[in-house]
């Protein structure tokens, strides 16, 4: 019982990954000494882990990882800004969203990274580009589940706002914005996901910027351990927007 | 129609409190209201009127769908659009109005405040300073007797717990009404006749003018001073019970013979209601699934 409890709490998860990664870890590493996995196709996890000081060294790697950070972190603003508040409005305006939400939700779906040569022409080859196509890929989600949210709001809390006499604004600062927040952060974390992938994915395609375009030189060069040790870096700025988006969930939503 | 009218057109038996010259804080009118609905219209309330005086406890009993709730919002200025007057103290009122103080049937705490935050929360809304309003709001989180759980969030507490928050948050508001639509419905009936000594406690030291909708015939003989018994739709006053128990009183007095007396005079009236409710159910049902 005592061990079953250690597993179920905090720390206990925390080891149990740590571990459960590094038997992964091992298990490729012995899949490809073996020749299970083809060592031409899949550096060693060894291998990839002795090339991140060479990256930070040779290929000012930390540079590009603040580089994708800014790019990331312009894009989620724009996504809280601009995502929520239209979201807002298609709470507020029902003749606009029957007509835009089937529109945002074929956003959703659509593979926005493929406009990227239109936003080229558009912004250049340049950062904007990059943060732009980020935003637009993450936007339909935090337009969505911000709408979904407001919605969803209990009549009850509602009528206690009437109830209260409030203003149109307080009402929505004090009941409607709170009572949605679990799901207008839903969308956020969908929302930058969509950025992170897509923008890591155009400095690639487009060969410019931060972590994407390292891969994209990196694999030209066959440089398969430096390659995947890059592609660390891209996770590491993943957890570090995971962690800040929980963490500001938490000092917005205490209860919780 | 005059309350008087309507009382006595109703077949009253009770003492009517409604005639000219009784000092009223909250008088409804010849209040009538038809909802159009998919199976045509639907009248909910009809020609209801009464009077709750200052300081009074008035219960509006009724069998499920015979239109309290729609009285409730009525009074309480959520919904419009119906026939008659609703006065409080001499003055028409249409919409909310800050004289009348609302407490929910559903769960209506914001989860995202903490139990003195909920009950601060129209003393907020009033603009006073965040000091004055967490004293204010303390008096009556003490008053409902959540004292100690000020910085609980409404998830950390019991519903019974919750509902107080709701009491207290309403009654922070300083209404001269308080209106509450089957605030005890969800829960169990022991929490219920507690909840129910705390609510007189709260309504005898504040003096409280409070209208209490209800299905409950407990519930309503043990707070009120006048039971007000609704027909099944179309929504009318049938019969005004006083509520002649002691005060002050507490949920002992539900042993007492003359309880038992008054819940089962009530029930008499509202029996044949409710009979009538259970039965339009039933062939409601029965035609929607023949129309299928």
């Amino acid at each position: 019982m005592k061990a079953k409890a250690f597993w179920t709490s905090t720390p206990g998860a925390r080891i149990f990954g740590i571990l459960a990664t590094l038997v992964v870890i091992g298990l490729v590493e012995t899949a490809i000494r073996t020749g299970l996995i083809n060592a031409f196709i899949v550096p060693l996890p060894s291998q990839v882990a002795l090339a991140i000081p060479r990256i930070v060294a040779e290929e000012s790697v930390l540079h590009r990882f603040w580089q994708t950070t800014q790019e990331i972190f312009a894009a989620s603003l724009l996504l809280v800004v601009v995502g929520v508040g239209s979201g807002m409005l298609l709470y507020r305006f029902l003749a606009l969203r029957l007509a835009c939400e089937t529109w945002v939700g074929a956003l959703a779906a659509a593979p926005v990274v493929l406009m990227y040569p239109l936003f080229l022409v558009i912004f250049g080859r340049s950062a904007t580009t990059i943060i732009m196509i980020g935003f637009a890929a993450g936007l339909a989600p935090v337009v969505l589940k911000t709408l979904e949210g407001l919605v969803g709001v209990r009549p009850v809390l509602i009528n206690v706002g009437r109830a209260f006499k409030l203003t149109r604004a307080q009402q929505f600062r004090l009941v409607l914005l709170p009572a949605a927040l679990p799901s207008v952060f839903v969308g956020m974390r969908l929302g930058l996901i969509f950025a992170m992938i897509n923008i890591v994915g155009v400095e690639f395609l487009i060969n410019f910027g931060g972590l994407g375009q390292l891969i994209n030189e990196l694999a030209e060069r066959y440089d398969l351990p430096g390659t995947y040790a890059a592609i660390c870096f891209v996770i590491l700025v993943s957890i570090v927007f995971y962690v800040m988006t929980g963490k500001f969930e938490r000092w917005l939503r205490p209860h919780q | 129609m005059t309350p008087t009218d309507a009382n006595a057109s109703a077949g009253t038996t009770g003492t009517v409190n409604s005639g000219t010259g009784t000092e009223s804080l909250l008088r409804v009118e010849g209040l009538h209201k038809r909802f159009v609905t998919r199976d045509g219209p639907v009248t909910a309330v009809e020609d209801m009127s009464f009077i709750v005086a200052p300081g009074e406890f008035v219960s509006i009993i009724g069998p499920s769908g015979c239109g309290k709730s729609t009285v409730f919002n009525i009074i309480g200025g959520l919904l419009g659009d119906y026939a008659g007057r609703v006065t409080v103290a001499g003055e028409t009122i249409s919409g909310t109005h800050p004289a009348i103080g609302m407490v929910f049937q559903e769960e209506s705490t914001f989860p995202w405040r903490t139990v003195i935050e909920n009950v601060a929360f129209p003393l907020e809304i009033a603009g006073l300073a965040k000091a004055e309003r967490l004293e204010q709001a303390a008096h009556f989180v003490q008053l409902v007797g959540l004292h100690g759980f000020d910085r609980r969030y409404p998830s950390e507490l019991s519903g019974g717990m919750r509902q107080r928050v709701a009491i207290a948050r309403t009654l922070a508001s300083r209404p001269r009404i308080l209106l509450m639509d089957e605030p005890f419905a969800a829960l169990d009936e022991q929490t219920r006749l507690l909840l129910g000594d705390k609510v007189l406690q709260i309504q005898q030291e504040l003096k409280q003018t409070t209208l209490l909708i209800t299905h409950n015939l407990t519930e309503a003989v043990q707070l009120s001073d006048r039971v007000l018994v609704m027909t099944y739709r179309p929504g009318r006053l049938k019969r005004v019970v006083d509520i002649d128990l002691p005060h002050p009183r507490d949920s002992e007095v539900v042993s007492s013979d003359a309880f038992g007396h008054y819940v089962a005079e009530i029930w008499h009236d509202l029996r044949e209601e409710a009979s009538r409710g259970i039965q339009d159910a039933e062939s409601q049902a029965l035609r929607r699934s023949t129309a299928r």
